[in-house]
């Protein structure tokens, strides 16, 4: 059975369905991600979890029990907050022993609680110190021990890596991952960065206007994306507008507009005749002089317009002869690898028949 | 929370309900009863008759409502009424050019002083305002008794300017220090001199200070009776004066309750206008 | 910046005239002469005096007494209006802010006549030491409450859900977050509301009656009468007095300065 349930939930502000007829099932010990564009729904959602807010229609459901009408206090779910929301006038310690406080537990069971949690997040020797003599760091150690501390059956996070910097936000993204190993408890992670989530979770809710969109492990929400939206949400990927020419048990052929035929990988379901679009990341596509592309199944010829140099790949656009615009990402692995196209070059774009993918719609 | 929702959501926690009346309901029973019904009280006291001996005359007599506009057609019917008035906003006036006068290089000086310097010099400001108001006016019988010069306009109009300067400085200070220096530096690169520089930037953009500074002595000048009373003759009395003889001395309430809704008015409508002037200035700089 | 001498000149000036006329009081306050003219030598028997002036003593009493009482009251209902003011803006409490905030600004004699008519009609109340204490509160309530306001607005607001998250209910988060964090504010405004009210002359004035007479009152009827030492002794004191006070309140709340400028 799922530690939390959501069925059909549905959140109205005035005229706008912040959340829209939403049922997501979440399992024990998982790391499950909301991932989505602000205002998509996500902290709405999240705050119906925590029981800062309540659904207009539908219910929600720990461990079979449901959830209405309780309130934060009494639900054993905790929030790291996007702030943090540390207690200014608290020290580390006071700050993480709080719940444990609330339940009036022995002092010297508060003690060893404390002195566990505090060696779980290396915090050991901040104790006695306020959260504004510490770093974005640390008090992202101190929110999340003090949501842990008593065992919540679900912790909720709230974009809490948002206010970090990109160095320290791989360190936490780490230790995120191995805290909630080690500890068990199933988290509920909020945010609008694909990268995090992808870096992060188990499985990922994409949403998007209060709807999800898709449900899925980060692999298939990358390599298989159900619709446009998350296609193009997730990850760069290039769009071509195509119909379909025909449809097989091998493969389909596309065909798109001033450009020709495009093999794709098959798909059930697919019908001669319908329109759609041809989704292809940029790794997936090679730039190469005009010869060699010659012995890829999909190779069109193209210019390149312009190319941005990141060190470890250099990202190509390459408008091809409808108008239609590739990005393709060519990595610079290959030691002493100095050989640009330059702009106005004029090149070869192709990749493997089984690459991409047919999104209907 | 967006407002405007009506769902269960919003109706859904009567702990929550009970706390924000439990929180709101002392303060607001207590201002309503003393602070809301005795104005209301105030306006309908200027629509009856005085009594007997002193106070307002009972409010129903032989089973009929006794209400009059007897106060007011007194008040248009008498030019002295009138001149007070008058009097009293050339007093206002001229006391918050002079306070504006002395506040403004005071303000400016301390605007530009170093950082840790200015706590200490607003706080210089501050402290003689922070000594009771009666002894500010009683340093001032001392000082101009012996000159000759008390029970005169003219240790009203000090008194007044001492009593209410720091409600000019603080802020005039206080919109002054806001100013980017870069601004003159800006102007004087661009050819500006000193005092082009201060015509053409720091007092426009000092406005909104100036007219709050203005709303902050103006009005309290216009019902203060205690400065008058004091360092002032007889032929100095203000509003003020008037309303507090029509309570204290004259018996007359209705007039002195209409005497006090034509000040409220008058108040009323200098705090609209200051408000509106601060706000189109606010919206240009 | 360059400052011009002459803005110095000026600011000068104008703290000469803001200090002068206060330190010939509290000079004269030891001067041994009843006449307020010339400086006749050193002397502390006007503070003497004031021991024995039963009447003044009183009014001391008396204003000691209502300023505390008036404090405690309006601290109380103040913190309240502040924290529903910046927790509830919608609704019928839309109107708390008028209600708290109109009396700070209106013109005080207009506050004071309103309250006379008020005990004296509606109550039929003899005049007296709860009439003033009532007054005292009406328009102490909007100072605290600005300062208790100012200081929940500088915080983040997740602080307060955090405690409901982490377990606490709403009176053990009122407790143990929100009072905490407000509670320099709190005896900032009880500071300041006991200046208030130990200063307050004109809605006393109108407010006292016959029989009950406060520091100031007894101040104004003297002053009204004659000059004399005793009344420079006794403002020498309560500008003493009023200076700790204000020492106090910097050190809790070094904003409540600027909260009394609006």
């Amino acid at each position: 059975m799922a530690i939390l349930e959501i069925r059909n939930v549905t959140r109205r502000f005035g005229e706008l369905n912040a959340v829209d007829d939403v049922s997501l099932a979440i399992e024990a010990g998982e790391f499950f991600t909301l991932l989505g564009p602000s205002g998509c729904g996500k902290t709405t959602l999240l705050r119906m979890i925590a029981g800062f807010d309540e659904p207009d229609e539908g219910a929600l459901f720990l461990d079979g029990q449901p959830l209405a009408g309780i309130p934060p206090e009494r639900r054993p779910v905790h929030t790291v907050f996007q702030s943090y929301a540390l207690f200014p006038h608290m020290t580390v310690a006071e700050n993480v022993a709080f719940p444990l406080q609330m339940v009036r537990l022995a002092d010297d069971e508060i003690r060893r609680r404390l002195r566990e949690t505090l060696d779980l997040v290396h915090l050991a020797d901040k104790a006695g110190q306020y959260p504004h003599e510490l770093s974005g760091g640390q008090k992202q150690r101190v929110a999340l021990a003090r949501g842990l501390i008593n065992r919540p059956r679900l912790l909720l996070l709230d974009e809490p890596l948002g206010a970090l910097d990109a160095k320290l936000r791989e360190q936490m993204e780490r230790e995120l991952i191995a805290l909630q190993r080690e500890v068990g408890i199933t988290f509920v992670f909020v945010t609008h960065s694909q990268q995090e989530a992808l870096a992060l979770s188990h499985r990922i809710a994409v949403m998007n206007a209060g709807r999800v969109e898709q449900v899925d492990v980060p692999e298939r929400l990358y390599g298989f994306p159900k619709n446009r939206f998350v296609a193009d949400f997730i990850g760069t990927i290039n769009l071509i507008e195509v119909a379909v020419a025909a449809a097989d048990a091998h493969h389909l052929r596309l065909t798109a507009p001033g450009l020709g035929d495009i093999f794709a990988p098959p798909l059930a379901g697919i019908r001669a005749g319908e329109r759609g679009a041809f989704a292809l990341r940029p790794e997936q596509v090679r730039v190469l002089s005009s010869k060699a592309a010659a012995d890829l199944k999909n190779h069109f010829p193209g210019q390149v317009r312009d190319y941005l140099y990141l060190g470890d790949v250099t990202v190509y656009k390459v408008a091809l002869e409808n108008g239609a615009v590739l990005e393709a990402l060519e990595a610079n692995a290959a030691p002493g690898c100095a050989k640009f196209h330059e702009i106005g070059d004029v090149v070869d774009v192709g990749w493997r028949h089984d690459a991409g993918l047919y999104l209907p719609g | 929370m967006m407002p405007g929702s009506t769902s269960r959501a919003e109706s859904r926690s009567h702990a929550d309900r009970a706390t924000k009346w439990a929180v709101s309901l002392p303060p607001s029973l207590f201002l309503i009863a003393f602070f809301l019904l005795p104005s209301l009280l105030m306006v309908a006291a200027s629509f009856r008759h005085p009594g007997e001996f002193g106070g307002l005359a009972p409010l129903f007599l032989d089973g009929r409502l006794q209400l009059t506009l007897e106060t007011y057609r007194f008040f248009a019917g008498d030019f002295i009424y009138a001149e007070i008035f008058l009097r009293s906003f050339v007093v206002a006036g001229l006391t918050t050019l002079l306070c504006l006068l002395l506040a403004y290089p005071l303000a400016l000086l301390i605007a530009r002083s170093p950082k840790r310097r200015r706590d200490l010099l607003v706080l210089l400001v501050i402290l003689p305002f922070a000594s009771n108001f009666l002894i500010r006016v009683y340093a001032w019988i001392m000082l101009l008794g012996p000159a000759g010069l008390l029970y005169t306009p003219f240790a009203v109009i000090v008194g007044m300017v001492y009593v209410h300067l720091p409600f000019m400085i603080l802020p005039l200070y206080t919109n002054l220090e806001k100013h980017d220096p870069a601004l003159l530096e800006a102007a004087q690169d661009l050819g500006a001199g000193a005092w082009t520089r201060f015509w053409r930037i720091t007092l426009p953009l000092s406005l909104p200070g100036i007219w709050s500074g203005t709303a902050l002595v103006f009005i309290p000048v216009l019902g203060m009776f205690a400065v008058p009373e004091l360092l002032g003759g007889t032929r100095d009395i203000l509003i003020g004066n008037l309303i507090k003889e029509q309570f204290l001395d004259n018996r007359d309430w209705p007039l002195g309750a209409t005497l006090s809704i034509l000040l409220t008015v008058a108040v009323l409508a200098l705090a609209a206008l200051a408000a509106r002037a601060g706000r189109l200035r606010g919206k240009t700089s | 910046m360059r400052r011009g001498p002459w803005l110095w000149a000026a600011a000068l000036a104008v703290y000469a005239f803001l200090y002068m006329p206060l330190a010939v009081v509290v000079l004269f306050s030891f001067n041994d002469s009843t006449l307020n003219a010339e400086w006749v030598g050193f002397t502390t028997r006007w503070y003497g005096k004031l021991l024995d002036d039963d009447e003044m003593l009183r009014a001391a009493g008396n204003s000691l007494g209502i300023a505390l009482a008036a404090s405690a009251v309006a601290t109380l209902l103040g913190t309240m209006a502040g924290i529903a003011m910046h927790r509830w803006q919608s609704g019928s409490l839309r109107l708390l802010p008028f209600l708290v905030l109109t009396p700070v600004a209106m013109p005080e004699i207009l506050l004071g006549v309103s309250l006379l008519i008020f005990f004296r009609q509606v109550l039929d109340l003899t005049l007296g030491l709860f009439s003033i204490l009532a007054a005292h509160v009406t328009f102490s309530i909007g100072f605290v409450a600005i300062i208790v306001r100012a200081r929940l607005a500088g915080m983040d607001e997740s602080i307060f859900e955090a405690a409901r998250d982490l377990g606490a209910s709403p009176w053990q988060t009122f407790r143990r977050v929100t009072l905490p964090l407000i509670l320099p504010g709190v005896l900032a405004g009880f500071l300041m509301s006991f200046t208030l009210s130990i200063d307050d002359f004109v809605i006393t004035f109108f407010v006292a009656g016959v029989g009950v007479s406060t520091l100031p009152l007894q101040i104004y009827s003297m002053i009204k009468v004659a000059v004399t030492p005793e009344v420079n002794a006794v403002s020498t004191l309560l500008m003493a007095l009023t200076l700790t006070m204000i020492a106090l309140a910097s050190r809790l709340a070094p904003d409540l300065l600027k909260a009394r400028q609006q």
